[in-house]
């Protein structure tokens, strides 16, 4: 169960209406290393995972859907007062006459969410690892995004969640060591 | 001097259709060398953890774009 709480984790500014931004910011909502596929993918792995790293799980997952849903603003923002041929300069009249300026689960090329992007292996190691993969590979969007971004307020958002990136990846590299079960032992292999 | 910023050359043919990149970077971030956190880290204070993203200052890496005023030179 959940409880919510109706803000965002971090404010979301957006300076200038610039909807090819939106274009690329939709790659981490409905991409393959996206905060979707990031909630997803730990909210199900809980199920199947050593007692001790089943909270850290949960944790994570949670916040993966409070960083879709800044995600979700700022491409709200970027978009919803665009006109019809600022969308097309943009390259995103494909994603008009299908969706409106409506939001939709697919990456920046267009390519619709699959569940296929995740992967629960039932390895507590293999799934782990994937998920410290997951974390680095969406830390690296955030920065491919922001050289792609002249927005300063909108950058000042990405840079918070690939901060996040960086801190969730160093949660999972820990709970790793907690199921290696060899920490402060001075023992050497 | 340490620093999450790291630098390659590639090489470059003479035969190579774009004006060459010199040098390439790529980041490691803090989190790479930290092993278990080890307790009592230096801290931020409580609202400048909820602005940077972290309360740990070991953990904190930002990343500037080439657009912005802050950025010291191609993302380094």
């Amino acid at each position: 169960m959940w409880i919510y709480e109706k803000k965002l984790q971090y404010p979301v500014r957006v300076s200038t209406c610039n909807p090819k931004l939106a274009k690329y910011l939709i790659e981490q909502y409905g991409g393959a290393d996206g905060e979707l596929a990031a909630a997803l993918r730990y909210l199900n792995q809980r199920y199947s995972i050593p007692d001790k790293v089943i909270g850290l799980l949960t944790d994570i997952g949670t916040e993966e859907l409070a960083h879709l849903e800044m995600i979700a603003t700022m491409v709200y923002k970027l978009t919803k007062d665009a006109t019809p041929e600022q969308l097309k300069e943009a390259g995103i009249a494909p994603h008009y006459v299908d969706h409106d300026r409506a939001l939709f689960y697919h990456n920046a090329a267009g390519v619709p969410f699959t569940a296929t992007y995740i992967q629960a292996k039932g390895d507590p190691i293999a799934d782990l690892y994937e998920d410290i993969a997951a974390e680095e590979k969406a830390r690296a969007t955030y920065q491919w995004i922001i050289n792609m971004s002249d927005d300063p307020d909108l950058n000042d958002g990405l840079r918070f969640l690939r901060e996040r990136e960086i801190i969730h990846s160093q949660r999972f590299r820990e709970a790793v060591e907690i199921l290696k079960e060899e920490r402060d032992r001075k023992k050497f292999f | 001097m340490f620093t999450t910023r790291k630098q390659y050359m590639p090489y470059v043919s003479p035969f190579d259709p774009c004006p060459p990149i010199h040098v390439k970077t790529y980041v490691t971030a803090p989190n790479l060398y930290a092993g278990f956190q080890p307790p009592n880290l230096p801290q931020f204070s409580l609202h400048e953890a909820l602005k940077k993203g972290t309360l740990w200052k070991i953990f904190y890496d930002p990343y500037y774009g080439p657009y912005e005023v802050n950025n010291k030179g191609d993302g380094l």
